[in-house]
């Protein structure tokens, strides 16, 4: 099996990138901070090696390259070993605990370039024993991965995935989503801005086929919590060169253009997954208005600023590690491949029938630097954890907001509830 | 009024007993105020507050209660607070990010939690060195000594253990499994039991230390309170045995457990996001902090009142209390 460390230059993706300017003075911080790393310890460290029957559980992550164009901002290119890098210190971690329960974890990095055979990648992790394989790919690849190895001894992983019919009519058995999808995003941005009283939504949409899908979260959220929209606007524009010597000049005339005469609003939501325009209009919209949506103030899964319950030593322990901020895909593959770790530690079990139970069982309670336990839904697989509602430099708030009442679990007022769950897993 | 309860119950004590009023001195560390307050125990008057390093955590008074340590996380070391002139003297060498410890009791070594390096440092407190470092799980937090001196625990965060380590050969003896995000490890006086408690899981593991096998799980509901937010952080338990007080982090309360039975006997209101918890050494009066209400509740142990809550610095986290 090969591991490969490096791949080519990987364009962005939707989700939020906030690496950028301030990384290579982390960098110099995390190089000059005065840890003594393991072979430094002093006399007297006792290495509690396992020793005899250790039990190795394989872990296989298999990426799907996607074409991308690149993002808007330089600062948000996306890092060679993006979501990678959050597996890996996943891996350390379990290792670490590992060592006093003689259980080893390894992880095998499967990467598909754009065109390959995705199946074929994940048949060969299968057949050399991998029982919990996390997938970075788009919701084709997802479902026909899932469909591929339906019966065998395999728990999928979606980390990227945020079509909310995953989870709904496309739901599948043999897969958990850790990834957010856009409805909990949506809700999460929805309940703080209600819970801030902008409750007039003037959106301006993008054509591609995710912008539709944001907008129907969007308005989705808007009908749950109490937000109104009071006019939905498209751009016409689709996917163009980036830089151009004078781009800047015709954007300063085309934004406030685009958002001239919208009725009375309190938020410019915008709904352009794929940065055709969004990240244009903060501070160029023609009405004063705060931006939100998929450009301005977004919800996402891991800020690299998220200091919250205990998230600091997570944030330094990455840093130093991968020498650049953690952002949310390295964050979902952690919180997968800590999901298998716990699970493999409290079951005593490397095998898929024992650990899948547990892991979605209520008993399986996972620490991830949120406040409170991540755990899996019963009704579709999906992650339920708290969303955290940021900036570009900082969060602003972690949604379930206060006030936002369910009759088990506030986090549940994110996403698809029970209810309303069209999925039926097999 | 409360506070004259309390003196009227101080009082009381001093004529049945025929004994001064017991005047201890308690520390209080402001994690975000960058200070200490410095609060009277019988005229719970705060009496001075000190700066002091950056992001102050844990803190514990030496034996002899001429010194203080503090953990100040963000500046990297163990910072040493002279309690006669209130200056910090100097530091000990205790690695990035400490944020719990603990102490010999024969008085040294100290004990420090390194939460970004998975270790547990031993540190000689007259030569300020180095004398080991334990390789534990991933970010170790609570920091556990026996009566006896011979067990160190560590509880690591994201590895979900308390590690029974020898404080002779800094060998790990065992590794407990617990409830999620074990925070804080405290053994009962004599010696027989561990207490750990786990944030996430919202539970209290009571481990028998001879078998290393635990005893009880102990879980709380409080009618209102959404289970989510019932978070288990610090945990102290009476010298006689009798009574364990929980604090329980945004349930804003206060656990009382019969230590005897392992049962929840009350719960009791406090500040908000109550954190850490002291007993005067007579084990009369309990201090406890409420780091989102920037405040300190004083729990009367007799009576399992809440009688004053004082004001301290910005965001209160950890408490100690003089020895005399």
């Amino acid at each position: 099996m090969s591991r490969q460390l490096r791949k080519p230059l990987r364009p962005a993706s939707m989700l939020s990138r906030l690496c950028g300017a301030l990384a290579f003075t982390l960098f110099l911080l995390a190089v000059l901070s005065p840890a003594l790393s393991e072979d430094e310890a002093k006399p007297g460290a006792a290495e509690p090696a396992p020793s005899g029957d250790v039990v190795t559980v394989p872990i296989g992550y298999l990426e799907q390259e996607v074409k991308r164009p690149l993002p808007v901002s330089r600062l948000n290119v996306a890092p060679d070993d993006l979501g990678v890098a959050g597996a890996e210190i996943a891996l350390k971690d379990n290792n670490t605990t590992g060592r006093f329960t003689k259980q080893q974890f390894t992880l095998d990095v499967e990467r598909v370039p754009v065109g390959g055979d995705a199946v074929a990648a994940l048949e060969t992790l299968v057949a050399s024993g991998h029982h919990f394989v996390l997938v970075d790919a788009p919701a084709k690849t997802l479902l026909s991965l899932a469909d591929a190895v339906k019966g065998k001894d395999v728990l999928l992983f979606n980390i990227s995935a945020p079509e909310v019919s995953l989870r709904q009519e496309d739901c599948r058995a043999n897969v958990l989503h850790v990834a957010p999808d856009r409805a909990m995003l949506a809700d999460a941005l929805a309940q703080y801005l209600v819970w801030k009283r902008w409750t007039r939504w003037f959106v301006v949409k993008g054509v591609l086929p995710e912008d539709l899908d944001y907008l129907a979260a969007v308005e989705r959220a808007a009908k749950r919590f109490g937000g109104k929209i009071v006019e939905e606007r498209e751009y016409k524009g689709t996917l163009e060169a980036r830089r151009t010597d004078s781009g800047q000049q015709q954007i300063q005339q085309q934004m406030p253009a685009l958002t001239q005469g919208a009725p009375d609003y309190d938020v410019l939501i915008v709904a352009d997954e794929n940065e055709v325009f969004g990240p244009y209009l903060p501070y160029r919209s023609w009405d004063p208005r705060p931006v939100a949506g998929t450009a301005g103030l977004k919800a996402m899964s891991w800020h690299p600023a998220h200091e919250q319950w205990g998230a600091t030593q997570m944030q330094n322990r990455f840093q130093r590690f991968a020498k650049r901020f953690m952002l949310p895909l390295d964050y979902q593959a952690w919180v997968a491949v800590r999901a298998i770790g716990e699970g493999v530690t409290r079951t005593g079990s490397a095998e898929l029938g024992p650990v899948n139970a547990y892991i979605r069982s209520d008993k399986f309670d996972l620490a991830a630097f949120k406040g409170q336990k991540v755990t899996f839904r019963a009704w579709d697989g999906q992650l339920r954890q708290p969303i955290i509602v940021a900036g570009p430099d900082l969060p602003v708030s972690m949604s379930p907001q206060e006030g936002f009442l369910h009759e088990h679990a506030e986090v549940d007022t994110l996403g698809i509830d029970e209810p309303e769950s069209k999925c039926k897993l097999k | 009024m409360s506070t004259s309860r309390l003196a009227l119950a101080l009082f009381g004590s001093v004529v049945c007993a025929a004994t001064p009023v017991a005047a201890y001195t308690v520390y209080v560390s402001n994690e975000k105020g960058n200070s200490l307050t410095v609060i009277d125990s019988a005229t719970l008057e705060v009496q001075a507050t000190i700066p002091v390093g950056q992001r102050p955590r844990g803190i514990m008074m030496t034996k002899d209660g001429k010194q203080v340590l503090i953990c100040a996380s963000d500046d990297d070391r163990v910072q040493i607070l002279d309690v006669a002139s209130r200056e910090i003297v100097g530091d000990l060498p205790s690695g990035p990010d400490p944020e719990q410890l603990n102490i010999h009791p024969s008085g040294s070594p100290v004990y420090v939690a390194n939460e970004d390096d998975a270790l547990m440092t031993a540190i000689d407190l007259k030569d300020r060195k180095v004398v080991a470092e334990v390789p534990v799980g991933v970010e170790p937090e609570g920091v556990g000594v026996s009566p006896d001196g011979k067990i160190l625990i560590a509880t690591s965060e994201t590895s979900n253990m308390a590690h029974f380590i020898n404080t002779e050969t800094y060998k790990l003896i065992d590794n407990v499994l617990v409830g999620s995000r074990p925070r804080f490890a405290e053994f009962t006086a004599d010696g027989t039991q561990l207490w750990v408690t786990s944030e996430v899981a919202g539970t209290v593991s009571v481990i028998d230390v001879k078998t290393r096998k635990i005893i009880k799980t102990i879980g709380f509901q409080i009618p209102g309170v959404q289970p989510e937010h019932i978070q288990p952080v610090g945990v102290r338990i009476t010298k006689d045995g009798t009574r364990a007080f929980v604090a329980l982090g945004p349930a804003n309360r206060v656990a009382v457990i019969n230590a005897k039975t392992l049962e929840v006997e009350k719960y009791l209101l406090v500040g908000q996001r109550v954190w850490q918890l002291a007993f005067t050494p007579d084990d009369k009066l309990l201090f406890v902090t409420n780091g989102n209400s920037n405040d300190v509740s004083v729990i009367e142990v007799p009576s399992l009142t809440v009688v004053k809550s004082i004001a301290v610095g910005d965001a209160p986290w950890g408490i100690t209390i003089s020895p005399q």
